[in-house]
């Protein structure tokens, strides 16, 4: 499991400046980002290299922030791998509520996924030996 | 026309000499049966005694909605129940209702009082009414129900809601006149449109009575080219009996029967009587009323009073269009909303930050739109857009059961909202009335 972080922003201009202005200044670098749109506000989740400065500094600027775990999978690069995944989930009755992914120089493709049972979904990811157990770095 | 010639024509000594006449025994009743007024009297040192004419009346103190929900439910009646007939209640829009009781002289006095209002401005028995007024608690719709059926009027008790029945009645039926908001009435007229029904060309309908929210000429002009009919103003509150006055057709102020209701102006900060013509809060004395007579009680509506006589000869006080409230009431949908009653909900849920602004605005079809912005709180977590519109729509919920009327809920980022010094402004009305 990875930690994430969830940010509630308004959907005015500037309003992710505000956020990427209190992560810059604090020198967190961004490795995963996704923003999900609901008309007059959105959700931005992403998954950083200093989670907890990161996280604190958010909530001192007055951002409703919170920190959820997680589940990522590490993958090949290539055709087929999201696939793979997402149908060996959808056979073991797992419902994946939001999926996100990226590439890094550390990594094999990431992708993360939030899922209405985490405890099935990880036999799963496990018996198909890509459940990622590292740290993002 | 007139309903009771007699006295809607009496000269002004005549209707001084029976409100004097009337106050004295008013007094000495309410100090005789109702703990209430006794005390009240006493703690501002009068006595029935002391109110010998009409200038002693700002002797009196005055009563206030405060005081009918501190003494709720019967605190302030003066009749023993077994006298009262029918009860009416508010929507409770601040915390408690206020409830409001009729013995049947009551029932009597407020059906006649409509009864001179409704012939004054031109309906007659001839006349098909729609009562779109919500029947119930709300006093509007049986306030008029019982008027237009006393005076031979056939009514159609359709209540409110429901508008393309209203629309097919109104044409099948044969509606002469309508009663229901003005707002409901642009509301109605549109969506006969789209219907392909033309209230102009199709329907009998000839006049509107329109009341239970603030409204202006630019409306009353509004209604009249969209529809062709005569639109009239109405005035009441739900504490002195719903609808109870209108204009006459000259449609130049709004007559208050003098035998029956005693008015004054006064300054809603000093409380002091302000001069003929002047604007001001309208305090009004219940000459007739048994169960709950209310002795200068604080409407909370700002108009002024014109006393001549009126070009229609009736000879009885008019008071003006309602300019504002006095306090920070605010009729939404003709519904009555309390900022304080918001905030209220507001404070209950945990994710909901402190600061709130509440949006009014006035859509094209006439109909009002209720935004409340809300900052989140900085304990709420939050991983999901679902998360958030759950959110608004709780709290949308909530406001519903207890306004009674539909809000738009945004959730805004905690700061964002404006923060005040002094008195926070929390409101703002856009609407053009």
């Amino acid at each position: 499991m990875i930690r994430q972080i969830s940010v509630f922003v308004e959907n005015k201009p500037g309003r992710l400046a505000a956020v990427t202005e209190v992560l810059s200044k604090n020198g967190v670098n961004i490795r995963a980002f996704t923003i999900a749109d609901a008309g007059d506000f959105g959700i931005i989740r992403m998954v950083v290299d200093k989670t907890d400065e990161a996280y604190k500094a958010l909530k001192e600027a007055g951002f409703t922030v919170r920190l959820t775990s997680v589940l990522a999978v590490e993958v090949e690069d290539k055709p087929g791998s999201l696939h793979r995944i997402a149908e060996a989930l959808g056979d073991a009755g797992v419902n994946i509520e939001y999926v996100y992914a990226f590439t890094s120089e550390q990594h094999k493709a990431l992708i993360i996924f939030r899922v209405n049972d985490v405890e099935k979904a990880k036999e799963v990811l496990e018996r198909l030996g890509v459940l990622f157990k590292g740290e993002i770095k | 026309m007139y309903w009771n010639p007699a006295i809607e024509r009496l000269s002004t000594e005549e209707l001084e000499e029976i409100q004097e006449r009337r106050l004295r025994s008013l007094v000495k009743t309410v100090y005789d049966y109702s703990p209430f007024y006794r005390k009240r009297f006493r703690d501002a040192g009068v006595d029935p005694s002391d109110i010998r004419s009409l200038e002693d009346l700002s002797k009196l103190p005055f009563t206030r909605k405060k005081d009918l929900r501190d003494t709720y439910p019967f605190g302030m009646f003066s009749v023993p129940l077994s006298q009262v007939v029918r009860f009416h209640a508010s929507s409770g829009t601040t915390g408690k209702p206020t409830v409001v009781g009729y013995t049947a002289n009551d029932i009597r006095n407020w059906v006649e009082s409509l009864c001179r209002a409704l012939v004054s401005c031109g309906v007659g028995s001839e006349d098909i009414m729609q009562i779109a007024y919500g029947y119930g608690l709300f006093t509007g719709g049986l306030g008029f129900h019982y008027a237009a059926e006393r005076l031979g009027a056939t009514v159609l008790p359709i209540s409110a809601g429901n508008t393309a029945r209203q629309v097919e009645l109104m044409k099948d039926l044969g509606t002469t006149v309508i009663a229901c908001t003005p707002s409901y009435m642009l509301y109605l007229s549109e969506y006969a449109e789209e219907m392909g029904v033309s209230i102009e060309r199709d329907t009998n309908l000839r006049m509107g009575i329109f009341g239970a929210e603030p409204w202006s000429e630019e409306t009353r002009k509004r209604i009249e080219s969209k529809t062709g009919i005569t639109a009239y103003d109405v005035y009441g509150t739900s504490e002195l009996s719903g609808p109870l006055f209108t204009e006459c057709a000259e449609r130049q102020g709004i007559h208050v029967w003098a035998d029956m209701f005693l008015i004054e102006v006064v300054d809603p900060e000093t409380g002091e009587q302000v001069g003929e013509g002047e604007k001001g809060e309208l305090v009004v004395t219940t000459l007739t009323k048994e169960a709950l007579p209310l002795i200068r009680w604080r409407t909370g509506d700002i108009t002024y009073v014109e006393t001549d006589k009126c070009a229609c000869g009736r000879t009885h006080p008019r008071i003006m269009r309602i300019l504002g409230r006095s306090d920070d009431m605010l009729i939404v949908r003709g519904v009555n909303v309390f900022p304080s009653q918001i905030e209220h909900v507001l404070m209950q849920i945990p994710e909901v930050g402190e600061h709130y602004m509440i949006i009014l605005d006035r859509r094209e079809d006439g109909m009002d739109e209720m935004t409340i912005q809300v900052e989140l709180s900085d304990r709420v977590e939050i991983d999901t857009t679902g998360d958030i519109l759950r959110l608004e729509k709780k709290i949308s919920e909530r406001l519903k059961s207890v306004l009674n009327v539909w809000a738009k809920v945004e959730v805004v980022n905690p700061g964002t909202l404006q923060r005040f010094e002094g008195k926070a402004k929390r409101v703002i009305d856009r609407r053009k009335i």
